[in-house]
């Protein structure tokens, strides 16, 4: 298989690295090979995190600039930072819900106008879908599953026909644990319906 | 239930990180001892041993208090013929050097790798320094895996490798093995030999000058020896019998296979790959080079395979062009990437690599950075604080290595001089018999069991004049909350001694010690100006919990978290500007506490000249 690149990005304690391995346990099972890197500085201390995932056959661990297939953002200005991975063929997949960074807080950032700059990043990449997945995410039981959510909708997105919805499934019941597989289990259907039905919560995004 | 790397079905396929990868490699080399001081991107192969030994009583695993200990102590199972494994990040082994480049000499009878992780574009950590020259400089044998599946294979290979030569062998990666994961063929676990036994050599193994000079040649033969297994290697192997010749190792063999392949150049390279990169395979080198119309080398950090691949060249006579570090080609600096060794394999191969295009993205709004902060409820914020309450900016402050090295950022703006672990106590003398000033330094509890006491000890002596603060949270908090000689573990059934830090402050000499909770805000203003004001050496230990850790303990309650009652609040923000706690945000110019975030510390309630923070009412008596 040509190596798939999938970028996702996301603040500390959103489970990025958990959603990618997820995602490389879900490829495994699918018998593909696959390579993963983390970047987390100081993740627990409301950094960025980063994770990149190559699917397919090669030996490189990481993603140049716009060499992205699949960009997955947890957080809305991460998506945008993140932008640069992005060619004019990216999917790009964005929760919608802000993680105001403290900076913003103590007067010495501003937050973006996130629905403006993500109808920028739409006009110049090869798709953009956007959701609201902590609000989903609180319908499946707890927003600490907008990881899941988003999972969810990059398997309805089609640009990964490797890896659907049941792989994913079997994913979660094999490596999480029981008391929170159900939750997540929700979680993945709803990231998925929202995407395959077009309903994308109640974002700002999407109200444009 | 078992641990997953305890696995015992060889052909099973695992998705694994490189450093649990790294762990299965020793566990399937019979591996009976292991010990670390934890540092990223190290710390999850000490995690897997931590784990492991927990359920196995054969496998004996510490922390020790830094990492020449760790490196002593299992050079000590290794001289006892047990197969042991330390860990550490690169940092740790400058620590560990002193007694790494002499056990070169006296070797090991059983097994010992010394894996080292370096950090190239230092994600966590303060330098970004080459630790392959430590292979050169001891002599010792190093290997350098490229993918996770290596470094599973290379560890257990290193194993096999230091019983053969009687010698420690380094096994060296980077961030990007350390971290990244991959699907992993298991081989078998062998069985563990966890008692051994000691035979006396004085005269083999106690390094006075008449032995080590009969030690040193024999390090030599020994040097000599692992050469021409380097040169058979099949970790130093060839690909492809194209003239444009690319040498490279770890991380950047990727790279390099990847951007040849995708571009379809196959045939027009070849690739020499040295995983086995002390001594350095000359042999293959120049077989490499025989045939090469001209050769770049494509490594991270120093120009270390570069310069020997020049000498292998002069030495016979070869006058093939060599490319590798330098203007308009690669850099010493940070990380490579996909994109950079593009662009450098087709400036020097005159070809075109197709590279991606991204987006332009100069007209995308301003991102707010996200710099790491101290938690919400931290006590090292509340710490900060009081000592600046009183002291401000006129004190200078040496700081030193742990989370609480953020306090460098606004608006505390704590930290003036930071290097190593241990320094800021080592440098606060020299500050203060410099300048006069008052010196406050500060220093971690697992980092003052790691490299404080020394340097304690030393300024008591020489009567220097700063203050101390130990800032005791309980726990190794950076890098995951391991245990240390100042952490009660009883809870976690292991059999350990918890040593008290203030005694041990007392035992060093010092006369003026005091132990305050720093949320208690106003007793630790008045602890910092009382052990502030003397002379000589004082230590005020900030003693309260992490709270992240906290959570983990038996008995833990939650406090109720805090709110900002509108009605008294008069908006000027002393709780967010003083403090910058990440629990505050601002919603319609009014400032708010997030109640998932707050743990309840109380910091801010204390700081608030209105008193209008205050604990959210009980459930229960809202009615």
């Amino acid at each position: 298989m040509k190596t798939t690149r999938i970028m996702i990005v996301a603040v500390g304690g959103q489970g990025n690295i958990l959603a990618a391995k997820l995602l490389g346990e879900a490829a495994l099972m699918r018998g593909l090979d696959v390579r993963m890197s983390e970047f987390h500085g100081m993740a627990q201390r409301g950094g960025v995190v980063e994770s990149m995932i190559l699917l397919g056959d090669g030996d490189g661990y990481c993603i140049a600039d716009g060499e992205a297939d699949i960009l997955l953002g947890f957080e809305p200005v991460e998506t945008i930072r993140a932008a640069k991975k992005c060619s004019s063929n990216t999917l790009v997949i964005t929760n919608t819900a802000p993680v105001f960074p403290f900076t913003v807080a103590l007067g010495h950032a501003v937050y973006p106008d996130i629905p403006q700059a993500l109808q920028t990043l739409a006009s110049r990449v090869g798709g953009l879908t956007a959701l609201d997945a902590n609000s989903l995410a609180r319908r499946a039981g707890t927003v600490q599953s907008l990881n899941v959510v988003m999972l969810g909708a990059l398997a309805a997105s089609a640009r990964l026909p490797e890896i659907g919805k049941e792989l994913l499934e079997r994913a979660i019941r094999e490596k999480m644990k029981p008391a929170v597989m159900d939750i997540n289990l929700r979680a993945l259907e709803l990231g998925f319906e929202a995407v395959q039905k077009g309903v994308r919560g109640n974002s700002a995004c999407a109200a444009d | 239930m078992t641990h997953p790397l305890l696995t015992d079905t060889s052909d099973r396929k695992m998705l694994l990180l490189g450093n649990e990868a790294i762990a299965r490699g020793a566990l399937e080399a019979g591996v009976a001892f292991a010990s670390s001081y934890p540092g990223t991107p190290s710390s999850e192969i000490a995690l897997q041993f931590f784990h492991i030994a927990r359920e196995q009583s054969d496998l004996y695993f510490e922390y020790s208090a830094n990492e020449k200990v760790a490196l002593e102590v299992a050079a000590g199972a290794a001289m006892c013929g047990l197969r042991a494994i330390v860990s550490m990040k690169h940092v740790g082994l400058n620590v560990a050097s002193d007694a790494l480049l002499t056990l070169a000499y006296t070797g090991i009878t059983g097994a010992l790798v010394v894996a080292v992780s370096d950090d190239p574009f230092m994600y966590s950590s303060q330098n970004e320094q080459d630790s392959r020259y430590y292979a050169k400089l001891s002599s010792l044998p190093m290997l350098e895996p490229s993918s996770v599946q290596e470094a599973k294979d290379m560890t257990r290979y290193a194993f096999d490798l230091s019983t053969m030569l009687k010698l420690p062998i380094i096994l060296r990666t980077t961030t990007r093995v350390n971290h990244a994961s991959g699907v992993v063929a298991l081989g078998h676990l062998r069985r563990r030999m966890s008692a051994g036994s000691f035979h006396k050599d004085p005269f083999s193994y106690v390094c006075i000058p008449s032995v080590s000079r009969n030690l040193h040649p024999k390090l030599l033969k020994k040097a000599a020896e692992a050469a021409s297994i380097s040169d058979e290697s099949h970790w130093n192997f060839i690909k492809g019998r194209g003239s444009f010749g690319v040498v490279c190792n770890g991380a950047s063999y990727g790279y390099v296979v990847d951007a040849i392949t995708e571009s379809g150049y196959a045939d027009r390279f070849r690739i020499l790959r040295l995983g086995f990169s002390h001594p350095i395979p000359e042999k293959r080198i120049l077989d490499f080079l025989y045939g090469c119309e001209r050769a770049l080398v494509v490594e991270e950090g120093e120009p270390y395979l570069e310069e020997s691949v020049r000498v292998v060249a002069h030495k016979n006579g070869l006058t093939v062009p060599v490319f590798g570090k330098g203007e308009g080609f690669f850099s010493r600096l940070y990380e490579f990437d996909p994109g950079l060794v593009k662009n450098v394999l087709a400036k020097v191969f005159d070809t075109p690599f197709p590279v991606a295009s991204p987006i332009d993205t100069s007209d995308f709004p301003a991102t707010p950075p996200r710099p790491p902060n101290l938690c919400a409820g931290c006590p090292h914020r509340a710490a900060y604080l009081a000592v600046r309450e009183v002291l401000g900016d006129s004190a200078i402050y040496p700081t030193d290595i742990g989370c609480y090295t953020l306090g460098l950022h606004a608006p505390l703006n704590m930290g003036d001089f930071l290097i190593a672990m241990g320094a800021g106590l080592g440098s606060a003398g020299g500050f203060a018999r410099a300048t006069g000033k008052k010196v406050v330094a500060f220093i971690g509890d697992s980092t003052f069991f790691h490299s404080g006491l020394s340097p304690l000890a030393s300024a008591v002596y020489n009567r220097h004049n700063f203050l101390l603060v130990i800032l005791d949270n309980g726990t190794t908090g950076m890098t995951g909350h391991q245990p240390h000689p100042g952490v009660d573990v009883s809870h976690l059934g292991l059999d350990k001694i918890h040593i008290d830090i203030e005694s041990v402050v007392r035992g060093l000499g010092v006369q003026s010690v005091a132990t305050v909770n720093p949320l208690h805000f106003s007793k630790a203003v008045e602890a910092v100006k009382r052990t502030s004001a003397g002379s000589g050496v004082s230590v005020l230990i900030m003693k309260a919990p992490c709270p992240l850790y906290e959570k983990t303990l038996p008995g833990y309650k939650s406090r109720r978290p805090y709110e900002v009652r509108p009605e008294r609040c008069k908006n000027h923000r002393v709780c967010v500007d003083r403090s910058g706690c990440p629990a505050f945000h601002i919603e319609e110019n009014r400032v708010e506490i997030d109640s998932h975030r707050c743990t309840g510390c109380a910091l801010c309630a204390q700081l608030c000249p209105e008193k209008a923070i205050r604990p959210v009412a009980r459930e229960d008596n809202k009615g």
